[in-house]
C-alpha cells in the first residue's frame, strides 16, 4: 500500500523551546493519525505545519508523494480543516456560511439536507450564526467537512464543547470517513478510539 | 467520495463568493460602512465653519479638504479589513482553500472598496457644493477620487494583512501606509485644484490611473505574503 500523507525530519521550535525534533509520520488510504499530548506540547503547531500554515524549521510534508509545498494546491484541494475558531460569519446565517464554503472548495450540495438533518441542524438553518450554541456552531463546522469533497479531514480538538451524543458522532463520522479510504489527521488530549487503522504521535 | 453533483469551483468563485461575502457582511452591519462615511462628511462640513464663509477661501482649500478627508476615513476603516477574518479563523480557512490567496486577497480590497471607498465617491459632490466648487471640477474630483479610493484599499490591505497579528495595530498601519499613499494626496488634490482653475488635468488622471494599475497588479501578491506571515 502507498503512503498518501507523510512527513520526513519535522522540527519545529517555539521561541528557545524545541515543541519536536525529527518527527515523522506516514499515514495510508483509510488511516488516522491521532497526535496526542498535554497542553502545550505542540499538538495544534505540529497541525498547523502540516496543514501548512506554519513552516517547520526542517522536514518536509508529501500528498501522494509529491511535496506540499511546491504542490499546495493539489493538497489544498482534498484538505478540509476544523478547529476551535471555526471560520464562520457570526452576521450570516448556516446557509449563507455554507454557500460560500462552496465557493472555495469543491462541495456536494445535493447532500445539503441530509447532512444538516444528521447534525440536528435543519431548524436552524435561517438563524444568525451567533446566535447559535457553542457546540452548534461545531456541528456547523462538521457539516462543512461532512459536504466538502475532500480526502483529508484535519481537526484540532474535535470534542470541544460537544455534547455525549455529538461527541460519538465525531467519532461515528471519523470512523465513516476512514472506512471509506479517506485519511483523518486529528490533534486531541481525549481519548480517541476508533476501530481500524490508527496511527499516534505522542508529543511530550 | 465523489459524486456527479459535486460542483469543482473554477477560478473565479472563490474571488466572487469572497466579494459578495464581504458586502453581505456590510449590508448587515450598516454601522461599519457609515462610520467612515460620516467620519468624512463631518471632518469635510466643519472646515467651512471654521476657515469662514469666503468663498475665495473656501474653493483654494476645497479640494485639499476633500482629499485629506477621504484619505484619512480610508486608514481608519483599513484596521478592520482582516481582524475578524483572523479572529473567528476564516482567514485560516482562506489560506486553506484550493483558491489562490492574492486573488482572494485581491476580493477582500475591492470589497473594502466598494464598502468604504464608493460610498465616499459617491457623496464627494454634495461636499463639492459646500466648498463653493465649480460644477466642471467635481467630475473631475470623482475621478480622481475613483483612482485614489481604490489605490488606498489596496495599499491598505497590504498594511492591514501585516499587522493582522498585532492587537491595535492601527497606528503602525497608518505608519506603514501614508508614505506609500503621498503621491495620491498629491496628485489627487492637485489635478483637482488645477480643474477648479481651467488648466488641463490630463497628466494628473493619468498617473493616478496609473498608480492604481499598478496597486491592482502588485498589491495582492504582497497581501497574501503578508497573510501566510502575519498567521503563523
Amino acid at each position: 500500500m502507498t503512503q498518501i500523507l507523510s512527513g520526513n525530519g519535522l522540527c519545529l521550535f517555539r521561541g528557545d523551546r524545541c515543541l519536536f525534533k525529527n518527527l515523522a509520520f506516514a499515514l495510508n488510504a483509510g488511516e488516522l493519525l491521532v497526535i496526542e499530548g498535554p497542553n502545550g506540547s505542540g499538538k495544534t503547531s505540529l497541525l498547523r505545519g502540516v496543514a501548512g500554515l506554519l513552516e517547520f524549521e526542517t522536514g518536509t510534508i508529501t500528498w501522494n508523494g509529491l511535496s506540499v509545498r511546491e504542490h499546495y494546491q493539489a493538497f489544498r484541494a482534498d484538505l478540509v480543516w476544523l478547529s476551535h475558531r471555526v471560520g464562520f460569519k457570526g452576521d450570516l446565517n448556516i446557509l449563507e456560511n455554507l454557500r460560500f464554503e462552496s465557493g472555495l472548495r469543491a462541495t456536494d450540495c445535493s447532500r445539503l439536507a441530509p447532512v444538516l438533518d444528521r447534525l440536528g441542524l435543519r431548524r436552524l438553518v435561517e438563524l444568525p450564526f451567533r446566535s447559535l450554541s457553542a457546540g452548534q456552531q461545531r456541528r456547523v463546522a462538521l457539516a462543512r467537512m461532512l459536504l466538502a469533497d475532500a480526502r483529508l479531514w484535519m481537526m484540532d480538538e474535535p470534542f470541544t464543547n460537544l455534547d455525549k451524543a455529538g461527541q460519538a458522532l465525531v467519532t461515528e463520522l471519523m470512523s465513516e470517513h476512514i472506512g471509506a479510504g479517506n485519511l483523518c489527521v486529528v490533534a486531541s488530549h481525549q481519548a480517541v478510539d476508533i476501530p481500524g487503522n490508527t496511527r499516534r504521535i505522542s508529543l511530550q | 467520495m465523489s459524486s456527479q453533483d459535486t460542483r469543482r469551483p473554477g477560478i473565479l468563485s472563490g474571488f466572487l463568493a469572497v466579494i459578495r461575502r464581504d458586502v453581505l457582511l456590510a449590508w448587515k452591519r450598516p454601522g461599519d460602512v457609515l462610520n467612515p462615511l460620516f467620519f468624512f462628511a463631518m471632518v469635510s462640513t466643519l472646515f467651512p465653519l471654521a476657515i469662514g464663509p469666503s468663498p475665495e477661501q473656501l474653493r483654494f482649500s476645497g479640494p485639499g479638504v476633500v482629499w485629506v478627508a477621504a484619505l484619512l476615513a480610508t486608514l481608519l476603516s483599513l484596521n478592520s479589513l482582516f481582524l475578524s477574518d483572523h479572529e473567528d479563523g476564516s482567514l485560516d480557512q482562506l489560506i486553506l482553500s484550493p483558491q489562490p490567496l492574492p486573488l482572494l486577497a485581491l476580493a477582500k480590497a475591492l470589497a473594502h472598496w466598494l464598502t468604504t471607498g464608493l460610498p465616499l465617491v459617491l457623496v464627494s459632490p454634495l461636499i463639492a457644493v459646500t466648498f463653493q466648487m465649480p460644477a466642471g471640477s467635481i467630475d473631475i474630483m470623482m475621478l480622481t477620487l475613483t483612482f485614489g479610493t481604490i489605490s488606498l484599499s489596496l495599499l491598505g490591505s497590504i498594511g492591514a494583512a501585516l499587522t493582522v497579528g498585532l492587537h491595535r495595530g492601527t497606528a503602525l498601519l497608518s505608519l506603514l501606509i501614508l508614505p506609500l499613499a503621498m503621491p495620491i494626496l498629491i496628485f489627487g488634490a492637485r489635478t483637482v485644484s488645477l480643474s477648479a482653475a481651467n488648466d488641463a488635468v490630463a497628466a494628473g488622471i493619468y498617473l493616478l490611473a496609473a498608480y492604481c494599475m499598478l496597486a491592482l497588479t502588485l498589491a495582492p501578491f504582497a497581501t497574501a505574503a503578508a497573510l501566510r506571515i502575519s498567521n503563523e
